[in-house]
């Protein structure tokens, strides 16, 4: 749809993540005059080098501590692209955030210490970018000026890496030895690295395929809020409803049903706003693609409200009030089975009960094993009972009818992420 | 919109050529994230509010919000926070604005706080932080459940840490160390009575978004975006207007110069950057260009400390 590329980083703590990404937006130009001498001040008055860490890390607390808490976003551009950059946390704790990040990403990029390996956060980040299904995963094996560039360590992190990729089902991965404080290999192609032949970091984002274009997947039609201008003009009688292509293409005079009631209509128009500065009203085009927010109006007038979904006649993927899923848990509250939350899903808020817990995801043989309940950070494979019908997809064939909250009915908090299995049932 | 193959433009030298070819897709996309959001507010809110300064980015969000609903009108009141030291272009600007399309704006007013003793002026002179309180009693007063702001996450390190829709407790304070994860386009809305939520919708622009955007959908703006001549005398690198709010110290030389404002804020803390860009095509170019960020060269207030933004958002500030 556009050459923008949204990526996002993680890694376990003082892998240098942001060391990383300031080094990129550093030597990119994309850092500014001002930014460089705030760092710079910043720096000296701690007696140290130029921290490029500071670029990213912006609350209080992340300085002090020297750690990166939430998600910092920045954006940057070269000649070829722009890009959005999620740089997120390592530490544990803050999962869920690297969860936030990478569920828009294009790219994620995984850290590793060149001299620690793999550890448990990388498993956890590399099943968290297969779950979410990020196109595309680059391995930055980080520091291999501190193992004397040595081609061997990196040759078996970047094995070790492959192996769990295969295991968990993400399709690409490609592992880039970089030194993020010196700046080999991540703008500037290292020559100490002379065994690694492939891209720089810069040159691997710049011509990453962006966003995966879904037009020609079955439209999903989410429904966000209905348009009853009732004003004294032509719009009197006028009734769209407005939202965003989740998938497919539409276009006037094609049969769509509106689900959950299963009503069958046509497409009777599109229309886009047309805003001068006094004047607002709409024109008619012929169709609308993946991504774009419009307002349909529909041949019949039949019941649809915010929740509905309006799918291609020919692929509807009906509805249903049972899902099973495949979990990220991101609250201290740990989830127990019986547990009365609310879902939201596409438009639509329901009440929902977890009706059993299938197991959860062992980080160490990325096997399910039992589990009664789901702490903070698990990965777990639950079923749900909901109170209102779902137009939902498996998360495979469609992110936006595929995932879902958990939300706290209570405090509003949002407590899970989820992926509605495919029907086989198998995600993990 | 349509299907793009992922080919890598050739770098060429004339700088117009890669900015309007790579930026009339990246436009639509953001332009349809933001009015999905207006749209998820509008259907899960009771009573939101557009905070409208005249300021460039809020006048990108009311545009933005008409499309969204286009053909009905906004179903928003806007909220503007009067600081007493506005440009009088920009108060009429936004006056106009409300009259033309028959909004209903709501002025909370420091200068009203201030004449009763609820505040007192800092003795810089500046009253951007004044604004905090009389945002949140506003907010309170009015029962906002949700508060749109044009603040974008390329604009400041603090920023840059937001959600899109961002929990404010009952005292107005954001805790940027437990933020609620935010995936996919799912905003999660729910909030306690007492709580708001302050949603950004502009988030993912850029500088050069904005303005390469108000140059394609011709957004008329307050005309001292645009280049003007000004008596102004500089301060800490920054070139401000002489005017009833700020006036030269000793050793600080008037002159008259062609400037434009990058941004517009406090007129006692905001500069003016030096230029000759007099349409929305010559700004583009000269931001492309630049090598300050756009509060790094014109916002004193930002520079009083390492954290100075993060301290005001957590008390609630916009």
């Amino acid at each position: 749809m556009s050459t923008l590329l949204r990526l996002a980083t993680a890694g376990s703590v003082d892998d240098g993540k942001s060391t990383l990404v300031g080094r990129l937006l550093h030597d990119c130009k994309a850092i500014l005059a001002d930014q460089i001498a705030h760092v710079k001040t910043v720096s000296e008055a701690r007696g140290g080098e130029f921290d490029f860490a500071l670029l990213t890390d912006g609350l209080r607390a992340e300085r002090e501590q020297g750690i990166t808490i939430d998600v910092a976003y920045r954006y940057f551009a070269t000649d070829k692209r722009s890009f959005i950059l999620a740089d997120c946390p390592g530490h544990v704790q803050y999962t869920r955030n690297t969860v936030t990040g990478a569920s828009t990403a294009d790219v994620v990029i995984i850290l590793v210490d060149a001299r620690h390996g793999v550890l448990e956060q990388t498993r956890r980040h590399l099943a968290v970018a297969g779950l979410l299904r990020v196109p595309h995963v680059v391995l930055a094996v980080n520091k291999i000026d501190l193992v004397g560039y040595d081609e061997a360590v990196f040759t078996g992190i970047a094995k070790d890496v492959a192996q769990l990729a295969d295991q968990l089902g993400i399709a690409d991965v490609h592992a880039i030895p970089v030194s993020a404080l010196v700046g080999d290999n991540v703008v500037e192609r290292s020559t100490a690295t002379s065994w690694y032949d492939g891209p720089t970091l810069l040159e691997y984002l710049e011509n990453a395929n962006g966003r995966i274009d879904n037009s020609d997947e079955p439209l999903r039609f989410p429904v966000q809020y209905v348009l009853r201008p009732q004003t004294d003009d032509e719009y009197r009688d006028y009734r769209g409803y407005t939202g965003t292509v989740a998938s497919g293409t539409v276009s006037v005079g094609d049969p769509v049903i509106v689900l959950p009631a299963g009503r069958r209509t046509s497409i009777a128009g599109i229309d886009k706003p047309v805003v001068t500065a006094t004047a607002t009203a709409v024109a008619e085009r012929p169709s609308a693609v993946a991504g774009e927010a419009v307002t349909v109006r529909l041949a019949d007038d039949i019941d649809v409200a915010r929740g509905s979904v309006i799918v291609a006649a020919d692929a509807s993927p009906g509805t249903r009030r049972e899902l099973s899923a495949t979990v990220c848990w991101l609250s201290d509250r740990p989830l127990t089975v019986g547990a009365r939350l609310l879902i939201k899903h596409t438009t639509t808020t329901a009440q929902a009960i977890v009706t059993k817990i299938n197991g959860a995801l062992d980080l160490e043989t990325l096997g399910v094993i039992d589990a009664t309940g789901l702490d903070l950070n698990d990965i777990g494979k639950v079923q749900l009972k909901v109170a209102a019908p779902l137009a939902a997809d498996p998360y495979s064939s469609n992110a936006i009818t595929g995932s879902f909250l958990l939300i706290d009915a209570h405090d509003g908090w949002t407590l899970a992420a989820g992926m509605i299995d495919d029907e086989e049932g198998e995600l993990l | 919109m349509t299907a793009t193959i992922d080919t890598p433009t050739a770098t060429i030298a004339a700088p117009e050529a890669p900015l309007s070819t790579a930026t009339v897709t990246e436009l639509d996309a953001l332009e349809s994230e933001s009015i999905f959001v207006f749209r998820e507010v509008a259907a899960e809110f009771e009573r939101p509010v557009i905070l409208f300064s005249g300021g460039k980015d809020s006048i990108v969000m009311l545009h933005l919000a008409r499309k969204a609903f286009a053909p009905a009108g906004v179903p928003f009141a806007l909220l503007h926070v009067d600081t007493g030291h506005n440009f009088p272009e920009v108060l009429e600007y936004r006056d106009a604005t409300v009259n033309a399309l028959g909004l209903r704006l709501e002025v909370a007013s420091v200068e009203d706080y201030i004449a009763d003793g609820r505040l007192r002026e800092r003795s810089d002179g500046t009253r951007n932080p004044l604004q905090t309180i009389p945002l949140l009693d506003a907010i309170n007063g009015h029962r906002f459940d949700a508060v749109f702001g044009g603040g974008r996450r390329d604009e400041e390190r603090a920023r840059a840490k937001e959600r899109i829709f961002s929990l404010r407790d009952e005292f107005g304070q954001w805790d940027p160390r437990n933020q609620r994860p935010e995936l996919w386009s799912l905003y999660n809305g729910k909030h306690r009575p007492g709580e708001h939520v302050r949603v950004f919708p502009l988030s993912n622009w850029t500088e050069l978004d904005v303005w390469n955007y108000i140059e394609r959908e011709q957004i008329p703006l307050p005309g001292i975006y645009y280049a003007h001549e000004r008596d102004v005398f500089e301060r800490d690198g920054m070139l401000l207007a002489v005017g009833p709010y700020s006036q030269p110290r000793d050793g600080e030389t008037v002159t008259k110069r062609v400037v434009r404002y990058r941004t517009v804020g406090d007129m006692s803390c905001t500069g003016a950057v030096a230029s000759t860009a007099s349409s929305a095509a010559e700004v583009v170019v000269e931001v492309a260009a630049s090598e300050l960020t756009e509060r790094g060269a014109t916002r004193a207030d930002d520079r009083v400390s390492e954290a100075a933004m993060e301290d005001r958002k957590r008390e609630g500030y916009f």
